[in-house]
């Protein structure tokens, strides 16, 4: 008895938009980096779920790359985090405006 | 032959890179004895082609030189034509060039640019050759445009000098007005006919439609009017006086305004489909011959007075072709290079005795001081005026006799014009060499000097040609005449029939009686006046306010247009577009950089955003 394919479906949708929200909503940039990790790996699950289903191989191929991009970019992002926090001791994006037009 | 023919467009090439090369180190004497003698050589080989092609059974040679351009079935071989026509003019054209540079020699002794002055004049004539000698109308073209641009040189030989400057861009500019009508004349004949070659558009002309034949025979004769200074573009060459006076002798007198005649001859056989066509080139000829001859009546500068007179002789010529006397127009074309380039080194040995006076109402008693130039100047006095029995009689009883029998009332403007000329050359030389002297404030008391051989020279020998020219085409004489001679090129077209020798006796008696009155009341007239309001009328004297009319025709409306360019169009239009498009990038990119908040989250919005509105067309498409 194998759990429907649904069901994975409607998890990764959920993952995906409590991401979302999170990563609308709050301020950190700590925070952020997970909401962004929720949402990739909702993405995830969804390839491998269709993967399954369809029986095509290329879903599962693809969630290495997404995964090896993921930890290349969280590698990066939480060094730029990190030196943020540094020189301003606060990881607020929203005191990061310098940029504004 | 082929040799021949090609050495005699080459010598004056020669001699123009030779002194090209080695102006900078020859003495002045070696630079014109260099110019002069490659003249001097190609007059020769043209005598030694003469005389080949009088043994020529068909009076036609070809010579292929090479193939110049080939593009489809656009064919332009680089060939010489020579044929009675063009070596009759390669005769006239290297004989009085020889002469006139000989001549310049002595004139031009320590002007300035002397080398360059020879280096132009022997590029002249190796244009005019080409002009001449081409056995297609695009080579023709060449020549045509050089002959054009060693003019504006020449002119404007005194470029330092403002009236020098503009006249030469007057002369161009008009010039090119007339090329227009050459090219156009070129384009149809090609898109017709599918060939420039003289010989094959002759061969084929009979195949162009009536109104074909008029379009080209009309841009031919625009293509005239520029380069011989015709109506309407006329007002050009008095201007061109303002080039030394050997270059008004041989290029503004003797040989380059005559090209147009030339080609309007040389294409007799189109201009024969057109006899609408030839009415207008004729009535254009008698219109001008009679307009120059008055304005000539008027003029004080002695060599304006000789540019007009220049143009209504070449007006004869125009009309004689129109009638359809095209030996006719050849044979004044020869008479008149003989006595009109006389006249003018003889003006041109005046002007050089009185340091440079061209004012005829400060000369008067020179008989006495130019013992050379007095008598070989009383001889083209009497040339031009139509004295018997000198060769302007004849020449320009020949055209007036065709004249007669194509249009009674052109003829009559001819008659009218003969005592014209009579009367404003009358007039010229009793003003130059009688009555009293009124120019020792230019010659700072001295007594004028005649000039040096070389100078004088080339006088006596025009003289001579001023005397004897006639015996070329006596009327009672056919087969050893010119006429007879360009039969070849001219005999297939049909002539009006011949004056009777009675009406020929009688039209030569107008002529006389016309010439003499003419001469007769200049004299009374001018004996004894320097200047007069009654004789020299404002309007005549201003070119019948021809400049003005183009001035207020096309002149100032161009300034006008030009200056509401400058004063609106500029600033409003162009530089208010320039400034408009800078102030709506600025504008919209000041709305624009609100969208860029700096706020990380609001970025995330869009791309959410963005990502909602393709899914829900995603799903929409599908669905």
């Amino acid at each position: 008895m194998s759990v429907p394919a649904a069901w994975y479906l409607v998890l990764g949708a959920v993952l995906f938009g409590i991401g979302a929200f999170g990563l609308l909503t709050r301020r950190s940039a700590l925070i952020m980096f997970m909401c962004i990790e929720l949402m990739l790996n909702a993405v995830t699950l969804t390839f491998v779920t269709f993967s399954r289903t369809l029986g095509d191989i290329g879903g599962q191929a693809t969630v290495f790359f997404v995964m090896v991009v993921a930890a290349a970019e969280v590698t990066v992002g939480l060094g730029i985090v990190v030196a943020v926090f540094r020189r301003r001791s606060s990881t607020s994006v929203d005191e990061l405006s310098e940029m504004k037009g | 032959m082929a040799h021949v023919a090609t050495l005699i467009v080459l010598w004056p090439l020669a001699g123009f890179l030779v002194v090209v090369v080695n102006g900078k180190w020859l003495s002045e004497r070696a630079v014109g004895a260099v110019a002069t003698g490659v003249v001097a050589a190609s007059f020769v080989t043209s005598v030694i082609a003469f005389v080949l092609l009088l043994s020529d059974a068909h009076r036609e040679v070809t010579v292929q030189l090479f193939s110049w351009i080939t593009a489809g079935t656009l064919q332009v071989p680089a060939a010489l034509l020579v044929d009675p026509l063009s070596i009759t003019m390669c005769l006239f054209v290297t004989g009085i060039s020889a002469l006139i540079h000989l001549y310049s020699m002595g004139y031009m002794k320590g002007e300035r640019d002397y080398t360059k002055f020879f280096l132009y004049m022997n590029l002249f004539v190796f244009s005019m050759l080409l002009l001449v000698l081409a056995n297609n109308l695009v080579l023709t073209f060449v020549g045509w445009e050089g002959v054009g641009v060693c003019s504006y040189w020449l002119v404007s030989y005194y470029f330092d000098r403002d009236s020098a400057a503009s006249a030469g861009k007057k002369a161009f500019i008009y010039n090119r007005v007339g090329d227009v009508g050459l090219l156009i004349a070129m384009f149809l004949l090609f898109s017709r006919l599918h060939t420039l070659t003289y010989l094959s558009v002759f061969h084929r002309a009979g195949t162009l439609s009536p109104t074909v034949a008029t379009l080209v025979v009309l841009a031919l004769l625009l293509g005239a009017t520029g380069k011989s200074a015709q109506i309407p573009l006329f007002n050009w060459l008095p201007d061109a006086m303002e080039g030394p006076t050997p270059v008004s002798a041989l290029i503004h007198a003797a040989t380059m305004v005559t090209a147009g005649v030339y080609l309007l001859v040389r294409m007799a056989p189109v201009l024969a489909l057109s006899s609408s066509g030839r009415a207008t080139i004729a009535v254009v000829g008698a219109l001008t011959a009679f307009v120059a001859a008055t304005i000539a009546t008027s003029q004080r500068d002695i060599k304006k007075v000789l540019a007009f007179s220049t143009v209504s002789q070449i007006g004869y010529m125009v009309l004689a072709v129109g009638a359809g006397a095209y030996s006719a127009a050849i044979f004044l074309m020869i008479s008149h290079a003989f006595f009109k380039a006389l006249l003018f080194l003889g003006s041109g040995s005046v002007i050089h005795a009185l340091n440079g006076e061209q004012d005829m109402r400060k000369m008067g008693g020179l008989a006495k001081y130019l013992p050379l130039t007095f008598p070989t100047f009383l001889v083209g006095w009497l040339t031009i005026s139509g004295i018997p029995p000198f060769a302007g009689f004849w020449s320009k009883g020949e055209v007036l006799t065709n004249v007669y029998l194509f249009s009674k009332p052109l003829w009559v403007l001819g008659v009218a014009t003969a005592m014209l000329t009579g009367y404003y050359m009358s007039r010229l030389f009793v003003l130059t060499f009688r009555g009293t002297e009124r120019f020792r404030a230019d010659t700072h008391g001295h007594d004028p000097h005649e000039s040096p051989w070389v100078m004088t020279a080339p006088l006596v020998v025009l003289a001579a040609l001023s005397v004897a020219g006639g015996v070329l085409d006596l009327p009672w004489v056919h087969r050893a005449s010119l006429a007879g001679f360009l039969d070849p090129t001219f005999g297939f077209i049909p002539n009006h029939g011949h004056a009777s020798t009675l009406a020929q006796v009688a039209l030569a008696g107008v002529d006389v009686v016309v010439a003499v009155a003419g001469v007769v009341a200049a004299l009374a007239i001018w004996r004894s006046r320097v200047t007069s309001d009654r004789y020299e009328r404002p309007f005549l004297e201003r070119v019948w306010r021809w400049d003005d009319a183009y001035d207020a025709a096309i002149g100032r409306p161009l300034t006008a247009a030009s200056q509401f360019g400058d004063d609106v169009i500029e600033p409003r239009v162009i530089d208010g577009a320039v400034a408009a498009i800078a102030v709506g990038v600025r504008r919209s990119a000041e709305g624009v950089r609100k969208i860029q908040s700096g706020f990380l989250r609001h970025y995330a919005l869009g791309i959410a955003l963005g990502l909602a509105v393709i899914v829900v067309y995603l799903l929409a498409r599908a669905g």
